[in-house]
């Protein structure tokens, strides 16, 4: 854990014993990525969480905020700490995929709540459900699902696709698919971590696509962007938001400019919330906030929504006042599905440049009031 | 598949290589002259890329950013080997990894703290942007040529130093029997700072070379440090040659294995389930080359200790 979010969460623990409290305060665990190539995904989810607990004025919140440095076997032992020791009521935070297929499962079998601020793999959206657990970005699938239905709009016929091995990734191309109904010029899965894709553009200047989809977040989507620009091969690219996010699109400059991406989320999205949330973020840490740092607000909207209504301690009901998603969101119209994941609009958006700053542009709307395809097999 | 795909990923394979061989070679140089296992390496390759980026961004210049990252790894190693690495000389290795492994966090944590947790922008200079095209009609990234290019020159001066010069000669003498040299008056904790600087420079300059075609953040190094430990295992640990030809071998092996094993499998399972075990196995063949070798020559194939 960095210095800074030790001594935020000592600061918030502190605020919350000073008040005489009116309810028994929540303790929070929040096990994100904070070091490594990841870092810039966790520090988002993790800073606009704090905004909206800052901006309710709550003190009746305690967090322990730790690194799982984007290893599972870390993020384990930190949920087992958090539960065992910091006896936390809800856990929250985790961005990557295979994170949280290790820890969730047994987080909820304790009995405590899980709200996901990122991963959504598609085992617990469908026979894997769990009262518990509420997942308040998206199911895996859903950005990819857009990207498909956007490629398919957009009159692609023959797309490349690829993503890294990984529950997401897999999730990915299953999602594009899904929606997409041209043929498939090739399918590839590289590596997790991957940083360089010369074989993978070599194979796609080769194999005569007229479109390519791809689904690389943080720096391996840096990487590719920057190699594929300058490879010469010049077809559309269309990719979830992850490889476009505020992070990274300052590292991948000029390249990324024109490309079209699928978001539950930007930054122009019109409502109050969202105009107050946009500006309260870059006054409060001086950056533009990404799509993973509303996802962090949200997160914490919820959750301050339902202790507004019920105990914690009191399960069933803390859990229907979760359900009731009754939180004014970023992203407007949110509710939540049967399989307690997100129904919601998904937009287009492209790559512009603002000034010197390179950002999205909503251009339309991919899919309305989109759920996803495991709620079927969800039974809880 | 075309016999055109086949050449541009063997381009890409080779060219792959060469940027292994950059980390490679320092890491097997000081692990030759002076028995260290430096797991820092990686970090010496991330300082190159960040002082890249830090000069480019300053002045626009890609060739003042390549001098930057030059000086700036040579400066961290050589201040590295005279706070830390010389106390370590005597211990045995679990020490050094020990150390070395502090160092990677020390340095990690400390580039965060300057340049924050976001990836920096390197790009590669627009006079090297686009594409070329070969004889044959391959067409192939001017800079990816670049690169090859650079590795190549950098194996020759190596050859030519470690060979031909005065320099050299106190290299391998140092390799071959530590005391002795010492004893005929060479001063042998100024020729250790030497080849760890030598060592670190080469690593930034990777660092920095590839930083501007991939992202230039945090931890770019280790990933990258795995492989160079492949090479030098493969190639025999101390010896240039072998990281030369380790570090081409493991280049081609990779890129090749990525695009034929998918193809193998293709023939017979379907698609999606080619591409997933095609990938999966691919991932591994590094390895199994470097269990094969060491099955057939134990101490690496050039290596000269065992």
């Amino acid at each position: 854990m960095s210095l800074k979010s030790c001594l935020l969460a000592a600061s918030l623990a502190a605020l919350s014993t000073a008040t005489a409290a009116w309810a028994e305060p929540v303790k929070v665990g929040m096990i994100t990525t904070l070091s490594g190539g990841g870092a810039g995904l966790g520090l988002d989810v993790r800073d606009g969480f704090l905004l909206a607990v800052k901006q309710s004025g709550n003190t009746d919140i305690d967090m322990v905020i730790e690194d799982d440095q984007q290893k599972p076997d870390i993020a384990v032992q930190l949920a087992d700490k958090m539960i065992q020791s910091d006896k936390v009521d809800v856990l929250t935070g985790i961005i990557w995929s295979n994170l949280a297929m290790a820890v969730v499962p047994g987080a909820v079998a304790q009995g405590k709540f899980y709200l996901s601020p990122n991963a959504g793999p598609s085992q617990l959206a469908g026979a894997g459900c769990n009262p518990n657990y509420f997942n308040v970005a998206w199911q895996n699938d859903n950005l990819h699902e857009a990207a498909g239905a956007y490629a398919t709009s957009a009159g692609f016929a023959n797309s490349f696709i690829l993503a890294p091995n990984y529950p997401a990734g897999k999730d990915a191309l299953t999602g594009y698919k899904r929606m997409y109904q041209g043929a498939l010029a090739g399918e590839f899965y590289t590596q997790l971590g991957q940083t360089d894709y010369a074989a993978e553009i070599a194979q796609i200047r080769a194999s005569g696509a007229d479109s390519v989809f791809f689904f690389l977040p943080g720096g391996m989507g840096i990487s590719f962007l920057k190699q594929y620009a300058d490879s010469g091969v010049g077809l559309p690219v269309v990719g979830p938001a992850f490889s476009f996010d505020q992070g990274i699109l300052q590292a991948v400059g000029a390249a990324a400019l024109g490309v079209k991406n699928t978001s539950q989320w930007s930054k122009d999205i019109d409502n109050a919330t969202n105009t107050a949330f946009v500006e309260t973020f870059e006054a409060e840490y001086g950056r533009l906030p990404s799509l993973y740092a509303s996802q962090g607000f949200d997160t914490a909207n919820l959750l301050l929504s339902a202790m507004g209504k019920a105990d914690v301690t009191d399960t069933a009901a803390f859990r229907a006042a979760l359900k009731q998603a009754d939180f004014a969101s970023t992203r407007g119209d949110f509710r939540f599905n049967t399989n307690n994941h997100p129904i919601q609009d998904i937009y287009v958006r492209e790559v512009i440049r603002e000034g010197d700053v390179f950002t999205n542009k909503i251009i339309g709307t991919a899919l309305s009031d989109h759920g996803d395809a495991y709620a079927a097999e969800c039974k809880m | 598949m075309s016999l055109i795909l086949l050449a541009e990923q063997v381009l890409n394979g080779l060219q792959f290589g060469v940027m292994l061989f950059l980390m490679a070679a320092g890491l097997t140089l000081v692990f030759g002259v002076m028995g260290l296992i430096n797991l820092a390496h990686g970090s010496l390759y991330m300082v190159g890329a960040f002082a890249a980026a830090a000069v480019a961004g300053a002045t626009g210049s890609f060739l003042l950013a390549l001098v930057a990252a030059l000086a700036a790894a040579a400066a961290a190693g050589a201040l590295v080997e005279v706070l830390v690495i010389r106390r370590l000389y005597g211990r045995d290795h679990l020490d050094q990894v020990l150390a070395t492994f502090a160092l990677i966090l020390i340095f990690s944590e400390g580039t965060r703290w300057l340049f924050g947790s976001f990836p920096l922008y390197l790009n590669i200079p627009a006079w090297l942007s686009g594409p070329v095209l070969l004889p044959g009609g391959i067409q192939y990234p001017a800079y990816r040529l670049a690169l090859i290019g650079v590795g190549l020159a950098v194996a020759l001066g190596l050859h030519l130093l470690i060979g031909h010069t005065r320099v050299g000669i106190r290299i391998r003498a140092g390799e071959a029997d530590r005391e002795m040299i010492a004893a005929l008056g060479v001063d042998i904790s100024r020729l250790y700072t030497f080849v760890f600087a030598l060592g670190a420079a080469l690593a930034g300059l990777a660092g920095a070379l590839v930083g501007a075609i991939q992202s230039v953040q945090v931890g770019m190094g280790e990933p990258v440090l795995i492989l160079a430990f492949v090479v030098i295992v493969i190639g025999g640990i101390g010896s240039i040659k072998g990281a030369l030809i380790g570090a081409l071998l493991v280049g081609v092996t990779d890129t090749l294995g990525g695009l034929l094993l998918p193809r193998l499998f293709g023939l017979v399972l379907d698609p999606s389930a080619a591409a997933s075990v095609g990938s999966a196995l691919a991932a591994m063949l590094i390895y199994l080359l470097m269990a094969a070798v060491l099955v057939w020559r134990p101490s690496g194939l050039f290596g000269v200790r065992a």
